[in-house]
């Protein structure tokens, strides 16, 4: 095998060379996929806004206001509109206590904090265990719908609250409660402050 | 060795997981169910069959002091690329991969196909043993994944055949662990005989 010589020179011009035509493709497929990868986002969120909030016609991806939580977090809002009247707000929360760390939730409040519906925006939970918090996956997370967390204590009935935790999966359930908590936190600054 | 026996070779007398024992990150972590190691071992393949035959046209002018850096540029570039068009065409099991796909990277057995095969072949039977090796790697993590999911959820490719949380620790971590164990040994009884 006739290899190149491993001199200075030749080894620079090779990595140079690699580097240069790889930097090129990446560019290139980047470019390529940058708008379906947006587009699969927005509608991923906007089909989350859609199922936890009661029917709109404002544009929502407009009416959003950021929240600044205690410890310099920020939870997004949306509001519904109808007929130019405020019939929901939808909280983007999260929380990173989750058994594999962040779990994003999309919260559907009604005006009087009642919760409407909760969409599992990301997740990394054990399948088969934590992954029973998605709609799709089981019925557990029904048992927030309806309820108002000023009256329904959010955690979990080992630690005193109101919810069912999952079966072998009691670190899912205070999280998804933990996040859920952040949404009410930041819906009730926000109805209490604003309008 | 034919192009028969090359190709052959990676189904199941070397097959990188039961025998070679390479790329047992991935094989341990993805393989919940039967879905995600056949989306794998695929996305894997592709990584392989790229990655040997540029690895096996460029191999003369790459001076030998910086082959494994250029390899690593050249796997990587791909890795990204299967990542990017995925996450664009193929969100949903994206979603489930996600977190393993930039693995492929760190993938000793891509990495060893390109050190160890194709920086000694010719392009041909480096395509060869690229899907060989691919194909067997995916069955490897297809079978793993498809047992996992039968003992530990009750279902295969996501169809429920017992509606009943079974042996919970086959989902978990543990259940990769004996589940290869199991199937290793599967695997020597198999060829022994």
């Amino acid at each position: 095998m006739a290899n190149k010589e491993s001199t200075f020179t030749n080894m620079l011009l090779t990595m140079v060379i690699v580097t240069s035509i790889a930097a090129l493709a990446l560019g290139g497929v980047y470019k390529a996929t940058k708008d379906p990868i947006q587009q699969n986002q927005d509608r991923k969120m906007n089909a989350a806004l859609k199922n936890v909030l009661p029917d709109f016609d404002n544009n929502i991806a407009k009416d959003t206001v950021s929240v600044q939580m205690e410890a310099g977090e920020k939870v997004m809002l949306y509001k519904a509109k109808k007929d130019d009247e405020l019939v929901g707000v939808a909280v983007e929360t999260y929380t990173m206590k989750g058994y594999s760390g962040l779990i994003k939730l999309m919260v559907g409040f009604l005006p009087d904090g009642t919760i409407k519906n909760i969409s599992v925006l990301q997740h990394a939970e054990t399948p088969g265990l934590g992954d029973k918090m998605e709609e799709d996956k089981s019925d557990w997370s029904e048992q927030f719908n309806d309820k108002n967390p000023a009256e329904y204590e959010l955690s979990v009935s080992k630690d005193g609250g109101n919810v069912d935790a999952i079966t072998a999966a009691t670190i899912s359930s205070r999280a998804y409660c933990d996040a859920v908590k952040r949404a009410y936190d930041a819906f009730k600054k926000e109805m209490k402050g604003g309008k | 060795m034919n192009q028969v026996q090359n190709f052959t070779k990676g189904l199941f007398k070397e097959n990188p997981v039961f025998v070679m024992m390479l790329g047992l990150c991935p094989a341990l972590g993805v393989t919940t169910s039967a879905i995600n190691g056949l989306g794998m071992g695929l996305a894997t393949t592709f990584v392989l069959l790229m990655s040997n035959i540029v690895v096996s046209i460029i191999k003369k002018s790459i001076p030998p002091k910086v082959r494994i850096p250029s390899f690593i540029v050249i796997i990587a570039s791909f890795v990204t690329i299967v990542d990017l068009t995925m996450n664009a065409y193929l969100p949903a099991l994206h979603k489930e991969l996600g977190l393993f796909i930039p693995l492929i990277v760190v993938n000793c057995l891509v990495m060893g196909r390109a050190e160890g095969f194709a920086s000694k072949n010719n392009t041909f039977s480096s395509i060869i043993d690229a899907i060989g090796m691919g194909f067997g790697f995916a069955i490897a993590l297809t079978i793993l994944g498809g047992v996992r999911e039968i003992l530990g959820s009750g279902a295969i490719f996501g169809i429920t055949l017992v509606d009943a949380d079974l042996m919970l620790a086959f989902v978990l971590a543990p259940g990769a662990f004996i589940g290869l164990g199991y199937l290793i040994a599967l695997h020597r009884l198999i060829k022994s005989n």
